[in-house]
């Protein structure tokens, strides 16, 4: 026992009754098998047939993405088709809800009731996201919605319509809106992480001078890296797999036109309304092949990280594992 | 700071830029409730008053009507829809979190070989979308005598936490002293008592936060329910919410709409006010303090 008391700091001696330890892992393997791996190579399987059951390569791949509910850039104009919007819930719905959450956590830090904010702004994350989607259409109707009203006092006529009913307000009314939703996350996620930041490195940056924006610029953003690759990938991963929010707003064919349409919801109208497994199947394969890349994106910057001597395995994956624990909550949404 | 520089005032002088922050924070604090406020409002009126927003208070009869409207709807009351809700989510939480921390602690404690690969492999598995797998389990659901029913629910529940859970309690109970499980071992304690009697009653900090999340979770899912959930008596609440802005010709008025948002949000909303602690814990991980 002695000689391997190394070893002994990160497991039990096994001398003792070592196969019933099997059991331990034995119900959880059952339902990951039968639920989620068994599916998932199923679905995968699937994309590669035909409904008649004949082999079909990569022909469904090439229906669906030809298809211009997936990609339509035709002209140019709304509706873009599935892919290319949740492309697009990416590039404007990721940097506001993050800078905006980010501004927040930093404010909110000298401001007093900071816990009572929070908990408002949290709010969003907490409703289910399909009564997140039937208050966005609320607050999108043309009479008895806040923001066209709002819109018609500033005379913006323009936008004082029935935002739900034209592709274009449509579109980026529930991308902004689902920021409204959103930024919750990113707020309580960079709180924490300000907290870790030890208090010295701000006196320091204050004693030798430097701005608010300075400090921000050279400290907080610098430390608040590992945060932020989390928040961001998060983030990500929720614009991906994007449906409650969608499907309450409009329907399920993603509004007028489609003009919100996303893939989880094309891959749903697909399956159980068209009845057509094998499309749904290559949409649902390119949805978990995007998400598949962001989280072993994520995985790998971690990995790898910035030193040289990151490569070790072990060590790396400890890190991993460090790191990787607010994943929990979002990754499975 | 700028501001106080200057002598020894008595009253402490408030500087501007403190009143502006303080205002822009609280400000945007209330600009995000404002929807939420808009859906109580739109809920305990008559729907003709709220014709031209819900902010406009003349007249203003607050009533229930709406309310029992939702809970008393022939086909789709909202009553069973809450039930519904309950039988699968707390099942799909105690279930998961046991099974997953039976594994988690072996993960944590026992050495095999090729663990860490099988981990990591697991831990990927968090982020499978629910389309890929919605197929498959449809049709097995449907052949296993399981589709439309609240078994059926709660396994595929069940199977989806455990991934993050597996996650979660691993690395919690990495944190746990070994020197407690170590010396009941000597003891003569067999592994299952060390964690039925010594690791689990440890960990309930970590169990309670971990409840709140997959309750949550459970109880605001959408698409599985919508995909294994058929019959009207089965529908759980969550589904009601969208059916009932689609039933009819018509779209049903916003009131009955709002009012089973609220009833359907007002139950996360309690877990996460009395829970809170655990909530934001479970959410940001145990090595950032929270």
């Amino acid at each position: 026992m002695s000689a391997k008391g190394e070893r002994a700091k990160r497991s039990l001696s096994s001398s003792f009754q070592p196969y019933l330890r099997v059991i331990f892992f034995v119900p959880a393997t059952v339902l990951l098998i039968f639920l989620v791996v068994y599916p998932a190579i199923q679905t995968l399987l699937l994309s590669f047939y035909h409904p008649s059951g004949a082999f079909a390569g990569l022909d469904n791949y090439g229906s669906v993405l030809g298809n211009r509910q997936t990609i339509d850039t035709s002209d140019w104009s709304i509706p873009y088709g599935t892919l290319i919007n949740n492309f697009l819930w990416i590039a404007i719905h990721l940097p506001l809800s993050l800078f905006t959450g980010l501004y927040l956590a930093l404010t909110l830090q000298k401001v007093r009731g900071a816990s009572i904010v929070k908990s408002f702004i949290f709010l969003g994350m907490v409703t289910p996201m399909i009564v997140g989607g039937i208050i966005l259409r609320f607050l999108f109707d043309e009479k008895s919605g806040i923001v066209p009203r709002a819109f018609g006092l500033l005379g913006i006529s323009g936008l004082a319509i029935q935002w739900t009913a034209y592709p274009e307000t449509l579109l980026f009314g529930l991308i902004f809106g689902s920021v409204w939703l959103w930024v919750g996350f990113s707020l309580i996620v960079y709180s924490a992480g300000l907290t870790t930041i030890p208090r010295d490195y701000f006196e320091a940056a204050q004693m030798d001078g430097a701005s608010a924006w300075q400090t921000f610029r050279k400290v907080t953003w610098p430390l608040l890296r590992p945060t932020t690759l989390t928040v961001v990938t998060m983030t990500i991963l929720w614009e991906l797999k994007l449906f409650d929010i969608v499907f309450a707003a409009t329907n399920p064919n993603g509004g007028v036109g489609g003009a919100a349409d996303v893939l989880a919801l094309q891959m749903f109208r697909y399956a159980f309304m068209a009845g057509n497994f094998n499309d749904a199947a290559v949409v649902a394969t390119l949805l978990t092949g995007l998400t598949l890349l962001v989280s072993t994106w994520m995985f790998k910057r971690i990995i790898i990280g910035k030193g040289k001597n990151a490569g070790r395995l072990q060590r790396a994956l400890r890190r991993l594992w460090a790191r990787a624990k607010p994943l929990g909550r979002v990754l499975k949404a | 700071m700028m501001a106080n520089g200057r002598g020894r005032l008595r009253i402490p002088k408030i500087p501007v830029r403190t009143v502006v922050i303080h205002a822009i924070a609280w400000g945007i604090g209330l600009l995000w409730l404002f929807p939420f406020l808009g859906v109580f409002m739109t809920s305990i009126r008559p729907v003709t008053e709220i014709l031209n927003g819900w902010w406009v208070t003349n007249p203003f009869n607050p009533t229930l009507q709406n309310f029992q409207t939702a809970f008393t709807d022939p086909t789709t009351p909202m009553w069973r829809g809450l039930r519904n809700s309950f039988i699968v989510a707390i099942p799909s939480t105690f279930l998961p979190i046991f099974i997953a921390s039976l594994g988690a602690y072996g993960f944590a404690r026992f050495r095999f070989p090729m663990r860490d690969y099988l981990f990591l492999t697991i831990v990927l598995f968090m982020a499978i979308p629910q389309q890929m797998v919605a197929i498959p389990i449809f049709v097995t659901m449907i052949n296993a005598g399981l589709w439309d029913t609240f078994l059926g629910v709660i396994l595929v529940h069940t199977a989806w936490a455990l991934p993050w859970i597996l996650l979660f309690m691993r690395n919690f109970f990495q944190t746990l002293p070994l020197e407690v499980e170590e010396a009941a071992r000597v003891d003569g304690a067999s592994d299952f008592r060390i964690f039925y009697k010594i690791v689990l009653p440890m960990s309930l900090p970590a169990l309670a936060a971990v409840a709140v999340l997959q309750f949550m979770w459970v109880w605001n899912d959408f698409f599985f329910a919508k995909v294994l959930l058929f019959s009207s008596q089965n529908l759980v609440a969550t589904q009601l919410v969208p059916l009932l802005s689609e039933a009819g010709p018509f779209h049903k008025d916003q009131g009955i709409l709002s009012a089973a948002s609220i009833v359907v949000m007002i139950v996360p909303i309690i877990v996460f006010a009395t829970m809170q602690r655990y909530y934001i814990r479970g959410m940001i991980g145990w090595t950032i303090k929270g």
